[in-house]
């Protein structure tokens, strides 16, 4: 593991300043109080996302074993193991979106992607979520694609949104 | 120092108790009530995870758990009342709730913590449904241990022994909420990961979520084949321990009748590990004196436990060279049986099948490694074998427990056998193997050999009571006719790890030192009988020396039949035939 990162560091540049802007943050951070997390958090900014090599690199670095550190990650909802799409895709499941038929608008989208959430399409062109209430009730069923908020939303329309996002 | 006591009411009565203790200890000490308990493991793993030790205590509105709860002065704790018992028998079900219900044919069925809680505490129904909506899949990767997610409660003794006692953290919790489970580094399977095979993880597991890689199968198939000459060898630690699943005393010498019901079961030849462990004395004793009088590396860092051997290849790559290059005494076995004996007997090697019964289920593991193949290496030119025949040393590996469910099944009546004899020659043995069961015993047994080797005088007292007793590390300077000889112990690997990491810095003062996987030695190994006796291991330490101590013979040089194989065969100890057969090489597998 460790050697094979050595090669292709070198022969991939974008990968070795992703490493060494890692590094940057691990030296100033290493040895204090939850070190750990904040790592993490910084990886997940610089790589998009937590690869399972990041994970064994900060595992070696912080001297913390593999296996707490896959446990933390594997906790907390804001890090993600699998790269993320350009786009980001929430389906709303609170009560007043599911019981207004957002189930199936999110089946939908699985269906139209082949993707289920917390997957990213092979295109890397969308990754589809699924939340509990973003607080737009009112306009029951609710997708946020990025950042825009969608009410309303049925089956076909959702398709049609879709495509908006290339 | 003098200890404050505190006054606290246990169910209406005054107790005066220390201050400092949990409600869990002062009910037991104090008012001879047993809290019921689940995933409370006394100093490894206190995680309030279960919520079963529940009590009521004055003035407080929810129910503490009695496991992490200190009395405080005036305390008034109600240890069953309709609420509590309600509260247990909830959070009981809901552990149910998720979990199979198939115990008929669970391994543990005999003895599930979980389950015999649930009968104590009354559980008839559970009212909960399950919130996981598939099963999750097996663990199969190791050759050791099997883990079933289902079956686990989450309690976190396993994630804490691993941890804590061993220093390996192969697993962790992963996950969370509903959806976590124990889990090694992206769930890659306990075979692909550091996890050393120890099964201490195993051994305090309260439900069947962690069994051994059960061989039973594959031996009763052997057996049954008139083609195969199928011999047994048994590890020290296993005469001590195997009684207690057939309700004999804790601590009962069952020898002899281990070795008539292992006859009974149909093996052509019964012999004993303790011959190949004088063997490997007479090896690493060997091996000890050259480093010392050639100027090798010391210390020198015994080689037997398989568990830290693969803990030394992952995190110390570094002090390999430190460690003896002996094989393991169950190697070496099978290694003589196939080559030696099968000489001597006029045996085709490929029909004698060698088994193991261990007290160990890193054993299964070890007799997998590519190297330990060396019978076969032997035969190959002589025999011309292809490739393709090629046969472990070690056929199959049973631990104690696996043992005893075979001569369970076989209807043997284990506690009233008359007791039997071993067969010759691989089954004779001095106490010097004996002792290699217990920690310390594999350091007091090399010591026994290499005095007299070395000062080629006899030993005024056999019994080195320094490097005796279940400690986790110990250390004692040995007087060898004037020059001392500085030696250390350590059992579990997070003790190992301290003395290892002085080794790595080239600061240890030491010239020998012996390391057990698992705490207390063989005898607390993980393939051991599981036991509610804190003082288990004790028991069985008794056993192994008082089994020593009636032994003709005490050292390892002086048993016949190892004088004879020299003679025979190997020439003399560190022979080159001797390199050749019985000792081995490891590998750097601090990438994998
Ligand atoms: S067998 Fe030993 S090393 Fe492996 S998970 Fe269990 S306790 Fe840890
Ligand atoms: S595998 Fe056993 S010891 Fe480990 S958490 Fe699950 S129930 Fe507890
Ligand atoms: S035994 Fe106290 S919470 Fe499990």
């Amino acid at each position: 593991m460790q050697i094979n990162l050595e090669e292709r560091l070198k022969e991939n540049p974008v990968l070795r300043k992703q490493f060494d802007e890692l590094d940057a943050y691990i030296d100033e951070k290493a040895g204090q109080q939850g070190s750990l997390i904040n790592v993490m958090h910084r990886a997940q900014e610089i790589f998009g996302y937590l690869p399972d090599e990041v994970l064994a690199y900060v595992s070696t670095r912080l001297q913390v074993p593999r296996s707490t550190v896959y446990g933390v990650v594997t906790f907390y909802h804001f890090f993600s193991r699998t790269p993320k799409g350009r786009h980001t895709i929430s389906v709303c499941l609170g009560t007043a979106c599911y019981v207004r038929g957002s189930n199936s608008v999110y089946d939908k989208v699985t269906k139209s992607l082949g993707i289920k959430a917390g997957e990213t399409s092979p295109d890397g062109r969308y990754t589809l979520d699924l939340v509990r209430c973003v607080g737009a009730c009112g306009l029951a069923p609710v997708v946020v694609i990025d950042k825009d908020t969608y009410g309303r939303m049925t089956p076909d329309k959702v398709v049609t949104l879709l495509n908006k996002y290339v | 120092m003098e200890m404050r006591t505190l006054h606290v009411k246990i169910n209406g009565r005054d107790y005066q108790v220390p201050d400092g203790s949990t409600i869990l200890e002062a009910a037991s000490a104090y008012a001879n009530i047993e809290i019921p308990t689940l995933c409370y493991l006394e100093g490894i793993s206190e995680e309030g995870a279960c919520g079963v030790c529940v009590v009521d205590v004055k003035g407080t509105r929810n129910l503490p758990r009695a496991c992490l709860t200190k009395v405080s002065e005036g305390m008034e704790i109600w240890t069953n009342t309709a609420r509590v018992r309600e509260a247990r028998k909830i959070n009981v079900e809901l552990l149910l709730a998720n979990h199979p219900t198939d115990c008929f044919t669970c391994e543990r069925t005999e003895n599930c913590d979980l389950r015999d809680l649930a009968s104590e505490l009354g559980v008839r129904e559970v009212e909960f449904p399950r919130t996981r909506t598939e099963w999750l899949p097996i663990d199969n990767t190791s050759l050791s241990l099997v883990r079933d997610p289902n079956k686990c409660i989450l309690c976190r003794r396993c994630v804490n022994v691993c941890a804590k006692v061993q220093s390996v953290y192969a697993i962790d919790i992963a996950g969370r909420g509903s959806n976590s489970t124990v889990s090694t580094f992206l769930n890659e399977g306990l075979g692909n990961v550091e996890c050393v095979n120890c099964g201490q993880c195993l051994l305090v597991c309260p439900t069947g979520a962690l069994t051994e890689r059960s061989e039973i199968p594959d031996v009763w198939k052997v057996l049954g084949d008139p083609d195969k000459i199928v011999v047994v060898e048994t590890a020290p630690a296993v005469r001590v321990a195997i009684g207690e699943e057939f309700g004999m005393p804790d601590g009962t010498q069952a020898t002899g009748k281990m070795a008539a019901a292992l006859r009974s079961l149909g093996f052509n030849k019964v012999f004993d590990t303790d011959f190949s462990a004088d063997l490997t004395i007479m090896e690493e004793g060997f091996e000890l004196i050259g480093r010392i009088k050639n100027g090798g590396t010391l210390p020198l860092i015994t080689s037997c436990s398989p568990g830290w051997i693969k803990f030394a290849e992952t995190f110390f790559p570094g002090v390999l060279d430190y460690v003896s290059s002996c094989k393991s005494p169950q190697q070496m076995f099978g290694t003589v049986t196939k080559t030696y004996w099968a000489e001597k007997m006029g045996f085709d090697p490929r029909k004698i099948v060698v088994v193991s019964v261990m007290p160990c289920t890193a054993k299964k593991f070890e007799k997998e490694r590519p190297e330990m193949k060396t019978a076969f290496h032997y035969w190959q030119e002589k025999m011309s074998l292809k490739d393709e025949e090629a046969f472990n040393d070690v056929d199959f590996v049973l631990t104690t427990r696996e043992a005893a469910r075979m001569i369970r099944e076989a209807g043997i009546d284990f506690a009233n056998l008359p007791d039997e004899d071993f067969d010759k020659p691989l089954g004779e043995s001095s106490g010097a193997g004996v002792i290699f069961g217990a920690t310390g015993g594999v350091m007091e047994a090399a010591l026994r050999t290499a005095y007299e080797v070395l000062t080629r005088k006899s030993l005024p007292r056999l019994d080195f009571e320094d490097v005796r007793g279940l400690e986790g590390m110990k250390s004692a300077t040995i007087d060898i006719d004037g020059t001392p000889l500085r030696v250390a112990i350590a059992n579990g690997l997070g003790n190992a790890r301290i003395l290892i990491e002085e080794v790595q810095k080239g600061e240890s003062p030491y010239q020998f030192i012996e390391i057990m996987t698992c705490p207390g030695g063989c005898l607390g190994g993980g393939g051991q009988p599981l036991s509610n006796n804190p003082d288990i291991k004790k028991r069985r330490a008794e056993a192994i020396y008082r089994e020593d101590a009636g032994k003709p013979i005490r050292k390892s040089h002086e048993n016949p039949e190892i004088q004879e194989i020299y003679k025979d065969f190997l020439g003399e100890p560190n022979s080159e035939k001797a390199h050749h057969l019985l000792h081995t090489t490891y590998h750097d597998r601090s990438g994998e």
